[in-house]
């Protein structure tokens, strides 16, 4: 059985660049994507189809905004924290998103070390990315509990158009669960770095596929995906 | 023509596509039963949908004597007749249509065509067969939940869907649909990753994109569909789902029932049809590009010569599959749209005929001056061509705002999705089951037998739709359970209609003999050997037939020329198998 170089970075002939190279690429036999394996094909065509469901969900929110014949209830003071004696608005919110956003940077990174082979340093981010990622479920689920308890329901609530609650609690639940998935996964890919599975190209558990530290980087596109899901919604939903 | 003789100086080049490794199954359950074969996968999911079809059938049955003979079956109460007319559009269309065509077809020819060993992920590729059969034990459940399956039809629209006038609506019936179709998204999407990427990334050495079948190129293009247009059903059963249970309203403005104001407000109804026809309309093309596929290599096959402008075909399916995604909304003309919107939308439906013909033609200049073989997969082929031709004309009638607006929601809408992604897929999938059968088993399917279930198949499913036209035409509603005495309706509707459900029931019954046929031709058909109808595509050149796991013994196939190379001059035969390297040798031109 042939060398399985499936992550591509062995096949480096040369290539044409730019617009010819698509081309040729895709005139070419057995593979269009050069240098993408096929989990990292796979991933990017899921997230593709994942794009179109969270578009589908916030054009859904941004007509039931229109078509309700109540007022919206005012997104800075409903997500404002009060803290001593002041309101701060969306405090809470740009706390969630900075926090969202940095663990895309320690993402990153661990995709950087993994390709240097650097198991500790690999781990250590892995597991960064996984308690900010579990520490903005959390502040989620803080946000709906305070919500909750202010009376807001998917069915109604206190300060306008029902509509509100319900694609609040249907968007960032649907969102929070990717996170929650995501979280999952990093986990068990720090687990698997730290075994070595990704060095003996131990079999995965579901896949019997052997594993590859390519895999990290599968890991993070999903991750980048969530967190830029999160800007849309940011930007949709709150600040709008 | 296309790559037809390969170059003298044609390099082959090296593989750069890994060897898949095989999960080597270690009993009888994971051969049989939990099996990552792409090929067992694919009889599974036909199995499964045809079984689930035959419940759809069934129905079209129960639908058709209530319209038939008004009255005389006191069992089909009005409430019944919705929730048949609503299982039945649903089971066809998604659990049937689309699970047999891609989850069947593709899973068996993908990987055999563009010459892999399996899918490229084949444990992912298993679930997603469980969990399509969960989905339909979820819908199954809705024929024994209290209240009974939903009847809402098979648009789901609401608000009425949810409401308790319409069977189903407050009970289990409404919510097992939604459940169900959330499930059959889930595994399907796990399938259709499976399919793209093995067309994308796994193919053998020599495979590329513009030497595929045609059948690989429909499978697929469908594919990417169906993982881009279910995310808005996806996403509307959601929605729906916290509708009917939550008490959300996200499709539901204010209403009074029975005298009784409802606690919903402010949602949009309309809402619901733009992501549910977001959906439904790329549907039918996802239905229909396979068959388009298939049915182009069955006529260059059964009638000995390459495929009249294979180029344009792979294009036309390319652009149809692009456009059908800006045509939705020509099924909600009678919505209260903008006629603005109505206009734009009439545009791209009927610009997407211009792609549809240069099929059409194309087909019919394959077949021009063939060496025609009148096989049962060529006739079904060749009832395909009519049909869809047909359908497609009554198209362009209900494409126009104008005609469409008497038209809608009447019989003659009826006919013609029936004609169009009714019946022209379905002896699309009889002429596949004929054509590729033998590679199935190693049996040929008797041949006297097949031949009576097309003639009874294809007369028969005229006489059942043909008159339908001029029902809908003379106003008769669709999805009406009984006419009663209206004035407007001649005599001649109620002996069609009569006439009708008897066409119905002779082609149901017709269907049991190919049932018989396949099972009986498992022990008693004539042996096939590995290329009974002498075609050049790679499934056809196994090394074994029926192919084992992992397809291709030792070597996978190396790939010279495309898959049409019927009748070549000068050729020692009148195909030429796509890994066959003539005129040269074959280890000159195999070197890297
Ligand atoms: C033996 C063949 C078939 C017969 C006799 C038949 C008959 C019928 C009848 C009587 C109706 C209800 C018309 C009405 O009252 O509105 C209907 C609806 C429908 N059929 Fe079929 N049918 C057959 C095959 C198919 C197939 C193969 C498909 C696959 C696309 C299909 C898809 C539908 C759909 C989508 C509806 C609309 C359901 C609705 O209105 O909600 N049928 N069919
Ligand atoms: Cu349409």
């Amino acid at each position: 059985m042939a060398e399985t170089t499936l992550n591509g970075f062995g096949a480096k002939a040369a290539r044409e660049s730019g617009l010819r190279g698509v081309a040729a690429d895709w005139a070419s036999d057995q593979r269009a994507f050069k240098s993408a394996s096929w989990g990292k094909a796979m991933m990017w065509i899921f997230l593709l189809s994942d794009t179109f469901i969270f578009s589908c969900f916030l054009l859904g929110y941004m007509t039931v905004r229109m078509s309700t014949v109540e007022p919206w209830p005012n997104t800075s003071e409903v997500f404002a924290l009060h803290i001593g004696e002041t309101n701060f608005p969306l405090l809470l919110i740009a706390i969630m998103t900075f926090v969202l956003i940095s663990s895309s940077g320690t993402m990153a990174l661990a995709v950087n070390y993994a390709y240097r082979r650097n198991r500790a340093v690999t781990i250590v981010f892995l597991l960064c990315t996984a308690v900010l990622g579990a520490t903005f479920v959390g502040m989620q689920a803080f946000e709906w509990t305070k919500l909750i308890t202010e009376g807001v329901r998917p069915w109604s609530n206190p300060w306008g158009a029902p509509q509100f609650g319900a694609t609040f609690f249907m968007i960032t639940g649907f969102h929070g669960t990717h996170v929650t998935f995501g979280v999952i996964f990093l986990l068990i890919v720090a687990y698997k770095v730290w075994r070595g599975h990704y060095d003996r190209g131990e079999r995965g558990f579901f896949t019997s596929r052997r594993g590859d530290y390519e895999h990290v980087e599968i890991m993070g596109l999903y991750w980048h995906f969530v967190d830029l899901v999160w800007v849309f919604i940011f930007a949709f939903f709150y600040l709008w | 023509m296309v790559d037809a003789t390969p170059r003298a100086d044609d390099i082959i080049p090296p593989a750069e596509v890994p060897e898949l490794e095989l999960y080597h199954p270690k009993s009888w359950w994971t051969t049989y039963v939990f099996s990552q074969d792409a090929k067992v996968i694919a009889i599974q999911y036909a199995g499964t949908a045809i079984a689930i079809g035959l419940v759809a059938l069934v129905l079209s049955w129960l639908m058709r004597l209530q319209l038939g003979f008004p009255g005389t079956f006191s069992f089909i109460t009005p409430e019944a007749y919705y929730q048949f007319v609503t299982m039945h559009g649903m089971i066809m269309v998604i659990y049937l249509l689309t699970a047999l065509f891609l989850g069947g077809f593709g899973n068996y020819l993908i990987p055999l065509m563009v010459g892999a060993r399996d899918m490229v992920f084949p444990y992912v590729n298993m679930l997603s067969y469980w969990v399509y059969l969960l989905a339909v034990l979820v819908l199954v459940a809705s024929f024994f939940a209290s209240g009974g399956p939903t009847g809402a039809g098979w648009t789901l629209y609401p608000p009425q869907a949810i409401l308790s006038g319409t069977p189903g609506g407050q009970s289990w019936g409404i919510i097992l649909m939604l459940v169900s179709l959330i499930i059959f998204i889930i595994g399907f999407t796990m399938g259709g990753l499976n399919y793209v990427v093995t067309v994308i990334q796994g193919r053998t050495r020599g495979m590329t994109l513009m030497r595929m079948p045609l059948t690989v190129w429909g499978i697929f293009t469908a594919t990417v569909m169906a993982l881009l247009a279910f995310p808005a059903l996806f996403v509307a059963c959601v929605m729906m789902l916290f509708d009917r249970v939550l008490g959300t309203s996200f499709f539901m403005p204010a209403l009074v029932e029975m005298g009784q104001q409802l606690s919903y407000g402010g949602g949009s109804p309309i809402l619901f049809q733009h992501l549910f026809w977001f959906f439904g309309h790329p549907e039918v093309y996802i239905v229909a590009l396979p068959a388009f596929g298939i049915v182009s290599d069955l006529i260059s096959t059964h009638a000995r010569k390459n495929i009249f402008g294979y180029r344009m075909m792979v294009w036309a399916i390319v652009v149809i599959g692009a456009l059908s995604f800006i045509v939705w909304a020509h099924h909600m003309y009678v919505s209260g749209m903008h006629p603005w919107f109505g206009f734009f939308f009439a545009t791209t439906t009927l610009i997407i005929a211009i792609p549809t013909a240069i099929k059409v033609y194309n087909w019919v200049l394959t077949l021009w001056r063939g060496d025609i073989h009148l096989t049962v997969p060529m006739l079904f082929a060749l009832a395909f061509i009519v049909t869809f031709v047909n359908g497609g004309l009554t198209g362009l009638f209900l494409g126009n705002v104008v005609v469409d607006v008497p038209l809608s929601d009447t019989m003659f809408v009826v006919a013609h999705f029936h004609m169009v992604m009714g019946v022209a897929p379905i002896l699309v999938i009889f002429g596949a089951i004929y054509h590729w059968y033998p590679k199935m088993t190693g049996r040929m399917l008797d041949e006297r037998m097949g031949r009576f279930h097309f003639w009874v198949t294809f007369v028969g499913a005229y006489a059942i739709f043909f008159p339908m036209h001029y029902v809908g035409l003379v106003g008769v509603p669709r999805r009406y359970p009984e006419l009663g005495d209206s004035a407007f309706i001649p005599a001649s509707v109620h002996d069609l209609n009569a006439f009708i459900t008897i066409a119905a029931l002779i082609v149901g019954f017709a269907q049991m003999v190919f049932l018989f046929n396949i099972f009986w031709s498992l022990r008693h058909g004539k042996e096939a050997g590995p290329n009974p109808w002498r075609a050049t595509s790679l499934e056809w050149q196994t090394p074994t037939t029926p192919p084992p796991h992992g397809n291709w013994g030792d070597e996978r196939p190396v790939v010279y020329r495309w898959a049409y190379d019927y009748s070549v001059p000068d050729a020692p035969q009148d195909f030429i198998p796509q890994n066959d390297p003539w005129p040269q040798k074959v280890p000159a031109a195999r070197q890297a």
